[in-house]
């Protein structure tokens, strides 16, 4: 009897120490606002200059003033689309990399000058390609966030074990059935790290591109209520960018368990 | 006329002062329908024969012959059975076999394909688990797989490498068994390497011995002329069994590496006739 009540006690604290931890955050927050931050706002406040936001997430009142899920939307959609891009340029090119010594080597000096460059540097060149925010900022994602997907591919062709291309050559498969049936499927959990943390990258760049081109979304909005002073705001926007990255890294890892192979 | 030749091969690695030979002027005839067997040293090159014959690599001197041609590249009429399996993991018992008979049989109706393929899978004894994937399979089930997949292609010769190497003592004997009756069953010629002297005696028509490395060449062989199908426990017992066993043994180690310190130690050789063949009903 006593076993019981001790492993329900057990597990009873553990799902309440995530609780815990976060409520002293929250404490830890309101004194530093109180104490020697007085320019960051409390929770309370926080809350209190959010709710509109919240409570009505999708509502809109002005281009910049909407509903904080309607901003999220909009976040999302350019960031759909500047991953895709990054993914259509960027597996092809891992493929190239990995299959092709010839190639690597070509092509290795520019890939690692690329990879560095912060999405800060690529904007206002995405605009003088473009003209339009719209498209410089899908152009920025793209170039920021292919390459964890280009070497992790790249990785994973490199890395299928000579027994599986023994079995391709004794079966005599033509080049593009090798391709599909054996490297593809095992260097498969290599491009779905790429893929993960090319999305993590993408999520990171929007916010930035957004801030820098005052886009309707989640970053324009947070940039924009800085301006206008409204500081609470800048909280609710950090605390869902965060929430939004957490729930797409999720959903990844569900797409990756569906799609395993090896 | 023999069906599977090996003529003066020699076959090395590295450049300049960084080469050594692993296999020097290895010459070997196997006949069609004949099940040869060669027993050698750990890291003598059985494999790297292994992969000559296969076509997975070229000689340096020598040739390759299948029925009077010469192998030029790896192909299906080579069936390969990999000391590792090589099984897809992604794939099913079933999908992995099926995978050789789709690319062997391209023009065949699927029916006739899938026919094909349950006909291996069931020779192995593996219908019950024809969906399940290698990760969920025994070391000797996925063996049976392997060896089902190289039969599915109906080759000309089965070359198997160390296919039992990865088992535990007392999975083999079982696999042996099963070796032996799918030889008879599908009258294939059979190239089998092996590092266990009594697997080779209790499978093969004729025993070669391969000198330990490097520049390993193969030695004089040993015709095995027990009566088939042959009764594992029965051949503990059997003289003739025990003295073609001390022929190769002998052999081995007159082939063995020059400082006594490796594989076979001499007082082996002494204790034959108490040692069983194999542990386990």
């Amino acid at each position: 009897m006593s076993k019981s009540v001790s492993i329900f006690g057990k597990k009873v604290v553990w799902f309440l120490l995530p609780i815990v931890g976060t409520l002293f955050v929250l404490i830890g927050w309101s004194v530093l606002s109180a104490t020697i931050a007085p320019n960051l706002p409390s929770p309370g406040k926080t809350w209190e200059m959010s709710r509109p936001y919240i409570v009505e997430p999708f509502a809109k009142r002005g281009e910049l003033d909407q509903g904080i899920l309607r901003f999220t939307w909009y976040s999302l959609l350019r960031v759909a689309q500047g991953y895709s891009l990054g993914l259509v340029i960027g597996i092809p090119l891992g493929f190239l990399l990995g299959m092709s010594k010839l190639f690597a080597r070509c092509v290795d000096p520019t890939i690692q000058l690329l990879r560095p460059v912060s999405p800060l540097a690529w904007l206002p060149l995405g605009l003088v390609l473009f003209q339009k925010p719209d498209p410089a900022a899908t152009f920025s994602i793209a170039m920021c966030s292919m390459w964890p997907t280009v070497l992790n591919t790249a990785l994973g062709v490199r890395s299928v074990p000579e027994d599986y291309m023994n079995v391709a050559r004794v079966l005599k498969l033509s080049a593009w059935k090798r391709l599909v049936k054996i490297i593809l499927p095992a260097a498969l959990p290599y491009m779905f790290t790429g893929f993960r943390l090319s999305l993590g990258i993408a999520w990171l760049v929007i916010v930035a591109a957004e801030m820098l081109t005052g886009a309707p979304g989640v970053g324009g909005f947070l940039w924009q209520e800085y301006n206008s002073l409204i500081y609470e705001h800048i909280i609710l926007c950090i605390i869902t960018i965060g929430a939004v990255g957490f729930v797409l890294d999720r959903l990844m890892g569900l797409v990756e368990r569906r799609f395993q192979t090896a | 006329m023999a069906f599977l030749e090996l003529r003066g091969v020699s076959k090395g690695f590295g450049e300049g002062s960084r080469r050594s030979e692993v296999l020097r002027d290895i010459s070997l005839d196997v006949g069609e329908g004949e099940f040869v067997a060669i027993v050698g040293y750990s890291g003598a090159g059985k494999s790297t024969l292994m992969s000559l014959c296969a076509g997975l690599s070229k000689p340096d001197r020598g040739s390759v012959l299948l029925g009077g041609k010469a192998v030029v590249g790896p192909g299906p009429d080579r069936g390969v059975v990999f000391q590792n399996y090589s099984l897809l993991p992604w794939l099913s018992v079933y999908e992995n076999v099926y995978l050789a008979v789709d690319q062997v049989f391209r023009t065949w109706a699927p029916a006739k394909k899938r026919e094909h393929t349950e006909r291996f899978v069931e020779m192995v004894n593996l219908t019950p688990a024809s969906a399940k994937k290698p990760a969920q399979l025994s070391g000797g089930m996925r063996q049976r797989v392997s060896v089902a997949r190289a039969l599915a292609m109906d080759p000309k010769v089965l070359l198997m490498d160390e296919p039992l190497s990865a088992l535990d003592a007392l999975t083999r004997p079982t696999l042996q068994d099963e070796i032996e009756r799918i030889f008879l069953l599908s009258h294939k010629t059979v190239l089998l390497i092996t590092n266990d002297v009594d697997e080779g005696i209790r499978l093969a028509d004729r025993i070669i011995p391969l000198s330990a490395g490097p520049a390993a060449t193969l030695g004089d062989p040993v015709i095995v002329d027990l009566p088939r199908p042959r009764d594992r426990r029965a051949l503990n017992h059997n003289p003739r069994f025990k003295e073609i066993r001390a022929e190769i043994v002998r052999s081995l180690v007159q082939l063995g590496p020059k400082n006594r310190s490796s594989v076979r130690p001499e007082p082996r050789v002494a204790a034959l006739d108490s040692r069983t063949v194999e542990v386990g009903a």
